[in-house]
């Protein structure tokens, strides 16, 4: 029973004696199979013959690491200035979105939906389309509605842009209103592939056929294209390098403030953004840099074929190589040099390096996330002297698994990771069973893999280290950077706490481990 | 600011309905109202259970969220198939908190995700062959599991599949229950729908499983229907059962188990929680198999000790004599929590959006803190839902059916109160406007807050939330108003 003086939640009230009586007793109603079937059977799924059983599936997919395609395009349009997202579509799917980046961002998330229900799915849902955009239109108060779609809207065929169109031309909406869209269906790629589509949509809206007069280099500035990108500070290093470098800047979709507004008082539904006027004088810009290249197919095509922009072929820049490429090409491109400032921010990274670099080296380290982040991430390990070991891309690619090799035979520490496009996270399960990594790095779905593992034992535990999306149970972290030197200087941060965290944790034992439980690390 | 009146909570609500243009205007007043008390049909004075507006900020979801996050996924030993493209099965998971006790992927699957992860040509040719063959797979990694479900998302329904042939072939092969669920997320207008489906699927594919063979049992055995254990709720209420001497033989669905559901039909008194998600299923059983059932309220020591008599009325004097033991055992735990917090929490108002259940059902236990509702609404409830609300509601409450967004933020604006029970979607812009806010669907990753240990920790995570010191920082000291200057120089 509770006692006012130490009111106990879940845990640990359901450890005490009293509940687990109740949960014995309950035992005796649920005619589970016994305990040492469970215990033998947990057993075999940590073996070689389970993961080859496992790695046997064609059809069934556990424990995805990977979303759909209109979540990537809502994150998308809330980049743009006082945009409101809208999906026509299901209800459900928006309320799914908007909780899984309130749970990610700790934010307010503000999408709608034209809720299609089983009459829009025999007749269409251009009613829907009418009567939504209309009302959206007078509620919100936003200069853009970017609008993508989910699978039944896909499935039925619905066409949307003739939909928009017949909702100006019927005066549900003023014609002059700002409305881009996106195909985005569900069961083709996932949320990158939803990013890269709508993010081409609000392009080709506001650019298509007002190419007359716009050529690359007038406006003397470059476009910054993030693609997904979930870490705050990624947007905000990059938008400072450029300041420090003197170069002008366009970013295309910055969400960075929406997605974190300060607690007034008030609750502001838009803040910051791509302006419509930016997006309309992109093309005049030198070139565009693509921030998350192998993910973003529709967007350089559109880019190269519309606007006529060569685009810098750069790799995602995060570690210290891949950041330097990037600033080089930024400085070629616009003829300003990279200042001293950045150079001594790359001076403290590499100084943080040469201090950690023990504590790294020969690490062996499982990674799993969306293609960019974990290239980028693996990129960097190599350069830590850390051996990446299982490489899951749930949401890969060809291109992806191309980039990636040539990356991993570039250095010695890669030359023994593997590549699992397309896994999922069972998949990684077993891996970390029959061949143990030092530690998972990912997302929050990878905490289950450290429980399974800590049920086999202690020793077989592989800890996770949160990096990537989504983190769910960890406060804050979205707000951290992984692009630049600035990004460097966190997951190197991260990494060595993360190895020194885990030491303490073995040799902390008074008496038997603790003559390596040293002060000074 | 004090209550609102009933004239002033009607302009309030005509002043909300301003902005939008006149057919959703006409159509969202049906769905606001002022509380009145001498009304007894709700239908009268609210409608709901009807479809959301297009591009109005609904915060309900669909089907399938109603059955597989609801319904199954609570259900331990059911491995679900998510059957359709990738998303529905992912932003399903692990968002609920519905505790259950077992080894997962092994005997138990609750926090896991299974997909078919449908592709283009999944949709082109159908997915009936690719869900057999998923089956197998499930079968040969997971051979402890007791049974599987097929959770249809939207394309199953449009590109007709018939997942019931496929599911009764695969249930002879495999020697297991297979149930095909027809919850695609267009059916319907909310989640509620899926509930129904879901009630009805385990009708027509489970719970007749044992009939003729079951035992008598005893005359004491029960079940739990509609409590998903969010924080182990059920865990709290079930201890409480047992210790006035009465046997719970099933959960429904909350760490429950398919042997709990098919040996349902030998309780002799069906308890039902969540009347909105189970009511369904509680009448199929008083129907078929004669099992009575009556609503329940396990939220705040009233309502408690008001149920526990309640159940204790359709048994003997062993139990009754049990219920008030179990009652008189923890009366002093509950006096000395309210002597606690009910000091700190007095006069406290709070409004509330939730599903279907919660906003009647807590009420008592925000009274039993000295708290008042002054705002009460779901998602997805009926109009007899509505009935039960307008008894437990004050005159002149405010409430709001399907509330969008906006309106949720007018009433709080103008209402002011000191607390609102929401969820997730809800939460941070409440955050923003410096408005004390709980989750009352995930209990905002605390819990229990049903049974008597669960109100404990119910007036702890009140207070903490109502009295946290941050709400009152929100201006630097150099935005204080210029009014106030005046003020300042005359002290």
């Amino acid at each position: 029973m509770q006692t006012v003086e130490n009111i106990k939640p879940c845990f640990p009230l359901f450890n005490s004696e009293e509940y687990q009586d109740v949960l014995a007793k309950k035992r005796t109603y649920e005619e589970r199979v016994s305990q040492d079937k469970v215990a033998e059977t947990f057993e075999w799924t940590t073996t070689k013959e389970y993961q080859d059983l496992n790695f046997a599936r064609q059809t069934l997919t556990i424990n995805a690491a990977k979303a759909c395609q209109p979540l990537g395009g809502a994150l998308c349009g809330l980049g743009f200035e006082k945009t409101m997202v809208y999906i026509h579509g299901s209800q459900g799917c928006v309320a799914y979105f908007r909780t899984y980046f309130n749970r990610h961002f700790k934010e307010p998330i503000a999408f709608i939906a034209d809720s299609m229900t089983e009459d829009a799915a025999v007749f269409g849902g251009q009613k829907n389309v009418h009567e939504g955009l209309q009302n959206a239109t007078k509620l919100y108060d936003a200069k853009m509605i970017a609008v993508c779609t989910t699978c039944i809207a896909e499935v039925i065929g619905d066409d949307l842009g003739a939909f928009i169109g017949n909702a100006k031309k019927e005066g549900y909406v003023d014609k002059d209103f700002p409305i881009p869209y996106a195909n985005t269906p569900s069961f083709v790629g996932s949320h990158i592939t939803g990013w890269d589509n709508m993010f081409e949509g609000i392009m080709r809206y506001f650019t298509l056929n007002t190419m007359e007069g716009k050529a690359p280099g007038q406006n003397g500035k470059i476009n910054i294209v993030p693609g997904f990108e979930t870490y705050l500070g990624n947007y905000r290093v990059i938008k400072r390098y450029m300041k420090e470098m003197g170069v002008d800047y366009t970013y295309l979709c910055d969400p960075d403030e929406v997605l974190d507004t300060p607690a007034t008082g008030e609750y502001e539904m838009y803040a910051g953004g791509t302006t419509i006027e930016e997006v309309k004088d992109a093309p005049n810009a030198i070139t565009t840099f693509m921030l998350q290249s192998t993910t973003l197919e529709k967007t350089r095509k559109y880019i190269e074929n519309t606007w006529n922009h060569e685009i810098p072929k750069i790799s995602i820049p995060m570690g210290v190589e891949w950041t330097d490429a990037f600033l080089q090409k930024v400085s070629e491109v616009t003829g300003k040099a990279v200042p001293a400032s950045i150079t001594k921010e790359r001076g403290r990274l590499i100084d943080m390096m040469t201090d950690s670099h023990q504590w790294l080296h020969g690490k062996k380290m499982a990674v799993f996330g969306d293609p960019e982040f974990v290239m980028g991430l693996v990129k960097f390990m190599l350069e830590l002297g850390i051996e990446p070991t299982h490489i899951v891309c749930n949401n890969s690619n060809k291109r992806w698994e191309k980039a990636m090799k040539k990356v991993l035979e570039a250095s010695p520490y890669g030359i023994h990771a593997k590549l699992y496009p397309g896994c999922d996270l069972w998949h990684l399960r077993s891996l970390c069973f029959t061949d143990k990594p030092d530690f998972i790095i990912g997302s929050s779905y990878g905490k289950f893999i450290q429980r399974d593992t800590l049920h086999k034992g202690p020793e077989f535990e592989v800890p996770l280290i949160r990096l990537g999306f989504p983190i769910f149970d960890r406060h804050h972290l979205h707000r951290m950077t992984t692009l630049g030197y600035e990004g460097g200087m966190y997951i190197l941060t991260t990494l060595t706490n993360a190895v020194l965290e885990r030491l303490d944790d073995q040799t902390k034992l008074l008496g038997k481990t603790d003559y390596n439980f040293d002060l000074v690390r | 600011m004090g209550l609102l009146n009933r004239e002033e909570a009607e302009a309030l609500i005509q002043e909300v309905l301003e902005v939008y243009p006149e057919k959703a205007r006409k159509d969202r007043a049906k769905h606001l109202m002022v509380n009145d008390k001498t009304v007894t049909q709700s239908k009268k004075c609210i409608t709901s259970n009807r479809k959301s507006v297009p591009g109005v900020m609904t915060q309900r979801g669909c089907a399938y969220a109603g059955a597989k996050g609801v319904v199954w996924g609570p259900f331990k030993d059911i491995i679900d198939i998510s059957h359709g493209p990738i998303g529905c099965g992912q932003y399903s998971r692990g968002g609920r908190r519905n505790y259950y006790s077992g080894i997962a992927g092994v005997d138990s699957f609750c926090d896991m995700m299974f997909s078919s992860d449908f592709q283009e040509k999944d949709i082109v040719f159908g997915g009936d062959k690719k869900l057999a063959k998923l089956i197998d797979e499930v079968e040969s990694l997971f051979p402890l599991s007791k049974a599987i479900s097929v959770q249809s998302e939207c394309p199953i329904g449009l590109i007709g599949d018939d997942i019931e042939a496929v599911a009764k072939k695969k249930a002879t092969e495999i020697g297991k229950t297979v149930v095909p669920v027809r919850c695609e997320g267009f059916r319907g207008v909310s989640q509620s729908l899926g509930h129904h489906i879901s009630n009805d699927a385990i009708r027509d594919w489970i719970i007749s499983a044992r009939d003729g063979k079951l035992d008598e049992g005893t005359p004491y055995d029960v079940a739990i229907l509609g409590d998903y254990n969010i924080g182990g709720d059920a865990w709290a209420s079930r201890i409480l059962l047992e210790e006035m001497g009465l046997n719970v033989v099933a959960q429904w669905s909350g760490d429950g188990t398919i042997a709990e559901i098919e040996n349902t039909p030998k309780a002799k008194l069906n308890l039902l929680h969540c009347y909105r998600s189970m009511n369904y299923i509680a009448r199929h059983m008083e129907e078929k198999y004669g099992i009575p059932w009556m609503e329940y309220n396990f939220f705040g020591p009233t309502k408690i000790a008001e149920s526990l008599r309640e159940i204790a009325s359709h048994f003997d004097d062993t139990i009754k004599e049990g219920a008030e033991r179990v009652i008189a055992k923890y009366q002093p735990m509950m006096d000395a929590i309210i002597a606690k917090f009910k000091p700190r929490l007095q006069g406290k108002k709070v409004m509330l959006y939730v599903g279907g259940l919660r906003p009647r059902h807590t009420v008592g236990a925000y009274e039993d803190l000295g708290m008042e509702v002054v705002g009460a609404g779901y998602e997805f409830a009926h109009n007899d839902d509505y009935d039960r609300t307008i008894k437990e509601m004050k005159d002149a409450t405010l409430i709001y059916d399907d509330a969008s967004g906006y309106e949720l933020e007018e009433f709080v604006r103008q209402v002011k109160p000191d607390l609102v029970g929401s969820g997730i979607k809800e939460k941070y812009a409440f955050h923003k406007m410096g408005v004390p806010f709980r989750q009352m669907h995930s209990w905002d990753y605390s819990g229990p807050y049903h049974g008597y240990d669960g109100f404990a920790v119910f007036a702890r995570d009140m207070d903490m939330t109502v009295n946290n010191p941050c709400w009152s920082m929100f201006k630097a000291p150099w935005e204080k108003p210029a009014v106030e200057e005046p003020e300042a120089d005359a002290a």
